[in-house]
Formats: structure tokens, C-alpha cells, sequence
């Protein structure tokens, strides 16, 4: 069984982000950029689903600039087998990114496709569920438990509320959420080892998928400020102030 | 123009993560109609048609939509979507699942969790877990968008629409409902709460998230935790607030223990009210809160309790 893994490289969790001075978007120069932590979660998963024996081959695709060979690294390091880098500039949506992972999926057949349910740099949420409606695949999105059991995938899902628990018919697609699993980190051997494993370079043209973006931005701002309160004395003026000031309780 | 809104039920109430995407749906303009998937569920599809603004409400039941199923609803959207300008859903876990299904196949690019309507074709969305606002403009003929139910007003019940059936297409489908678990906490969702009490690595141990419990059963409030808290290994992911864990906008915010790192505020800032308790008086979580204590939380929470108690809680 083969398992694909789409990867993003976004901005890493613990930067703040600064928005633009002529609010055109975020500022990425000379920030941190590390893997989307849903991705990692997707990596560790098929890992761990090579190690019990249940899948054979791993393979990371990122759709990105040139620098998201180091994605693809950091997961050939944890133990992913072979890259595939697809080059492109600027802002790629999900609909153009769903349009080329299926044609990836064409040419390499995959039973099972693993990836983030979300990017924490754009929170679309939406490239599994858009890959799955255009290869007309069953989906599991927002997984916190996966068990395959021949050519089926049963996934527990994380929903409002609580957990739901569907079947798929696969080949399927997972989303992965944050309780599915604990990522781990590359050994330093492993590291050095991943220098070998080969990533293919390729580009949108060579899948005949027009990246162009569907939507315009507008204009990228700072949220509304939040000013800092007052400090209260003591546990019964806070409850007083919270009762007869802010109506909240 | 006419847009499409996607309810979400269990199949005996509407939730209000509908009525709020009702409410987005009218600041796009032109009728309104909701469609109601379920089984069982006419009487979901009544309230429906007494929403606000509401022109029709589409009524589709099947054994197989008795769960929102991924598949099953975005076909039964597609087949309706030809009379759509624009098609709207909470953004729900189920509002997620589907709609980029729907979006996909209509070869349309979803605009997700919007949080204000500047006109029928320009939105304001969050990004980067709230820390960024961000205004796209569609240039898609046909629009697909998922609302944040925090930000827009609940519609009323001043409507009186009409109920019409439609057929859902029947499949096949390649998934399956198997079971779901519901939390059978008498506490609401994190999500959903409308007061919400947080513990951080100041809470020094999961079995001290019992304090927070007890203010929380007098409060109806929902407990939930830093990135630290679980990493820690206090309490278990689904308490995680924060960028990569749920974004919450309660009327009260409590946080306990917290430091206050960037990852934390961005899941919990666009609360109406923050408390920060906090022995360390240089805690950033105090610049965003509106009533900040400092005080050893072991003490606090106690007394908290007492007061609440007092206060007749």
C-alpha cells in the first residue's frame, strides 16, 4: 500500500505575524518558516502505518516555493521514502493545489492520501475535501483515530461536540487532526539519511493546472486592537466588576 | 439573485450557527432560501421557514442524511446549486466537511469562515488564526462560503416561508456512518460556551483542573487549556485553545495560569470579556485582558468559588 502526503511550508507557529505597512499581506521576510503542524501530524501518521506493516511506501508532495524542498526533507527525515516539489510563486489556493495532487494521485495511484486538515498560515481548510470531491473519493476529514483493515479505512472523527466514527471504501482521503498522534522528531542520522532519498522537481504546467487565484485580496489588515483592561484587588471586586460593570455573569 | 443556505440540525433543532449564516446570507441580498437535509426533521424545516428574511426552505429526507455525511450532502447541494448565485454554511465541522466538496466540483474557489459581507462578491475573512484580517474579492461566477457563527447577529423568527420537498440524490456512497459519541458532559462545547475557563502550566497538574471544573459547573461554562497545559500532559488535546486548537469567542473568557503566548491569544482574543488571573504580574495575557488579578491561582480559584457561591451561583 502506498500513501501519499501533501506537505505545506507556512510561517511556524510561535511567530507573530506582521501585517504590511501598505496592507498587501503578512510579512515573510526573515521569518521562521517551519511545517504546517497538521502536515506533520499527516507525516507521523503514515510513518507510524509503514512501521505497523500496513503500508509499504510514502511519498510527501509540496506545492510550493523552491525552499519547500525543506519541508520535503524534514519529512523524508522522519521517515517519509521519496519527495515530489512542485514550484510555484505567490499565493496558491486550494482548489488549484486539489487540481494537481489529483493528477499526482493519477500518476501514482496512491490507496490512501494523508493530509492536514488545515494551514495555520491561510485556515482554509479545504484542499482534502476538494481532493476527494475531484477524485471522487470518500473522505475522513478532522481524524483522531485511523484503522485500516484491507481496503477499508475507518476514521473517528473529531466534530462539535464530540467524536463521530465513519467507514471508507478506499482508496479515501484522511484530514488529519491535532489528537490523531504526537509527531516525532528526525534523528540526526535520519537527517543525514534524507539527504539521499530523491525529490522529483516538477512545476503546475507539467500537471496542465492553471494556479492563477480565483480570489482577489483586497487588502490585508491588522485585527482590531485590544486595549489592555484594569487590574482588580482581590477575587470579590472581580466578581463584582464582572457582575455589575461587564454584565457577564 | 438567490442564495442557498445549508442548515445544520440534528434533526430536531436548528442551531444558531445557521441563524447567523441566515444573517450573512441577507447582507448579500436577493432571496433567501434554506435548505434543510435530514431525516425526520419537518420540524426543523418549519423553524427554518420562520427565520428572518427566509423566502423558501427546500426540505430533503432520506434515511442516509440522518448524519451529515460528506459525500451525501454535497451531492444533494449540487443538484440544486444551478439556481444558486450563492451558497452558504456554517462553519461548522460539518459546514468544513462538505462545502469544499461542493465548492470543488463547481470548480469554485470556497471562501471560508467569513466574518463580515462587504458587498455580493467581496468578503472579509480571518487568517492566520485570527491575527490577520484579510479582504478577498470572488471573481467566480457562482459564490461558496462558510460563515463564522461568532460574528454575525442570530436571525429572528419573524418569517413565515413556505416548505418545499426535494429529492436527494440516493448514491451510491463510499462512506459510511458507523457511530458517533457525543460529550455527555452536562458542560457546553468549548466552541458554543458562552462563558469559557481556561487552565495553563500554572495549573502545575491535571488533577488541579478539578478547581476549574468546580467554577465551571456554577458558571455552565466550558473548560479548556493552553498548548502548554497539554503538552504537559494535564489534560488531553480537544481542551487545546489556540491557533493550532479551536478558536473560541465566549462572552467571558477566564484564564487561569496562562502565560499568554501568541499561539494561546490567537484562539481566545476575540472573546467579549477577559479575565487573567496570573501570579506574574508581566504576563502578557494581562495586556489583552479586561480585568486582570494578580494572585497565586491556588488561592484565587478557591475563593472564586466562594464568591460565586455568594453572588448565587
Amino acid at each position: 500500500m502506498k500513501i501519499l502526503v501533501p506537505v505545506k511550508r507556512v510561517v511556524d507557529y510561535n511567530v507573530k505575524v506582521r501585517v504590511k505597512p501598505d496592507q498587501s499581506g503578512v510579512d515573510l521576510a526573515n521569518v521562521k518558516m517551519s511545517m504546517n503542524p497538521f502536515c506533520e501530524i499527516a507525516v507521523e501518521e503514515a510513518i507510524r502505518l509503514k512501521e505497523a506493516g500496513k503500508a509499504d511506501e510514502i511519498v510527501v508532495v509540496s506545492i510550493g516555493p523552491q525552499q519547500a524542498q525543506e519541508t520535503i526533507r524534514t519529512a523524508l527525515a522522519m521517515g517519509a521514502d521519496r519527495g515530489i516539489l512542485v514550484t510555484a510563486e505567490g499565493r496558491v489556493e486550494p482548489l488549484a493545489v486539489a487540481k494537481i495532487l489529483a493528477k499526482i494521485v493519477e500518476e501514482e495511484s496512491p490507496d490512501l492520501v494523508v493530509l492536514g486538515k488545515q494551514a495555520i498560515d491561510d485556515d482554509a481548510n479545504q484542499t482534502g475535501q476538494m481532493l476527494g470531491a475531484l477524485l471522487d473519493w470518500p473522505q475522513g476529514t478532522f481524524a483522531s483515530k485511523v484503522e485500516l483493515d484491507g481496503g477499508n479505512v475507518t476514521v473517528t472523527r473529531e466534530i462539535d461536540g464530540g467524536l463521530q466514527t465513519i467507514k471508507l471504501d478506499g482508496p479515501a482521503i484522511v484530514t488529519t487532526d491535532l489528537r490523531l498522534n504526537e509527531p516525532r522528531y528526525a534523528s540526526l542520522p535520519n537527517i543525514m539519511k534524507a539527504k539521499r532519498k530523491p525529490i522529483d522537481t516538477k512545476t503546475p504546467e507539467d500537471y496542465g493546472v492553471d494556479i492563477s487565484p480565483r480570489l482577489e485580496v483586497v487588502k490585508v489588515t491588522e485585527p482590531p486592537k485590544r486595549e489592555a483592561g484594569i487590574k482588580v484587588e482581590s477575587v470579590a471586586q472581580l466578581v463584582d466588576k464582572l457582575k455589575n460593570e461587564a454584565g457577564v455573569l | 439573485m438567490t442564495v442557498l443556505v445549508i442548515a445544520e440540525h440534528d434533526n430536531k433543532s436548528l442551531n444558531d450557527a445557521t441563524r447567523a449564516a441566515v444573517t450573512a446570507a441577507s447582507k448579500i441580498g436577493g432571496d433567501i432560501h434554506v435548505l434543510v437535509a435530514g431525516k425526520g426533521a419537518s420540524g426543523v424545516a418549519e423553524a427554518a421557514g420562520k427565520l428572518d428574511g427566509v423566502a423558501k426552505v427546500l426540505h430533503a429526507d432520506a434515511d442516509h442524511l440522518e448524519h451529515p455525511m460528506a459525500e451525501s450532502l454535497a451531492a444533494l447541494v449540487l443538484s440544486l446549486a444551478d439556481g444558486y448565485d450563492a451558497i452558504l454554511s456554517p462553519a461548522t465541522t460539518t459546514g468544513k466537511n462538505f462545502m469544499p466538496r461542493v465548492a470543488a466540483k463547481l470548480d469554485v474557489m470556497q471562501i471560508s469562515d467569513i466574518t463580515a459581507v462587504e458587498s455580493a462578491d467581496t468578503f472579509v475573512r480571518p487568517i492566520y488564526a485570527g491575527n490577520a484580517m484579510m479582504t478577498v474579492k470572488s471573481t467566480d461566477a457562482k459564490k461558496v462560503i462558510t460563515v463564522r457563527g461568532t460574528t454575525f447577529e442570530k436571525a429572528g423568527d419573524g418569517g413565515s416561508a413556505s416548505v418545499e420537498s426535494v429529492d436527494a440524490p440516493a448514491g451510491p456512497f463510499k462512506s459510511a456512518f458507523v457511530s458517533e459519541e457525543l460529550a455527555k458532559s452536562d458542560r457546553p462545547e468549548l466552541t458554543a460556551a458562552k462563558i469559557v475557563i481556561s487552565g495553563g502550566r500554572g495549573m502545575a497538574s491535571g488533577d488541579n483542573f478539578h478547581l476549574l471544573d468546580k467554577i465551571a459547573d456554577k458558571l455552565n461554562a466550558a473548560v479548556g487549556a493552553s498548548r502548554a497545559a497539554v503538552d504537559a500532559g494535564f489534560v488531553p488535546n480537544d481542551y487545546q485553545v489556540g491557533q493550532t486548537g479551536k478558536v473560541v469567542a465566549p462572552e467571558l473568557y477566564i484564564a487561569v495560569g496562562i502565560s499568554g503566548a501568541i499561539q494561546h491569544l490567537a484562539g481566545m482574543k476575540d472573546s467579549k470579556v477577559i479575565v487573567a488571573i496570573n501570579k506574574d504580574e508581566e504576563a502578557p495575557i494581562f495586556s489583552v485582558a479586561d480585568y486582570g488579578l494578580v494572585a497565586d491561582l491556588f488561592k484565587a480559584l478557591p475563593e472564586l468559588d466562594e464568591e460565586l457561591a455568594k453572588a448565587g451561583y
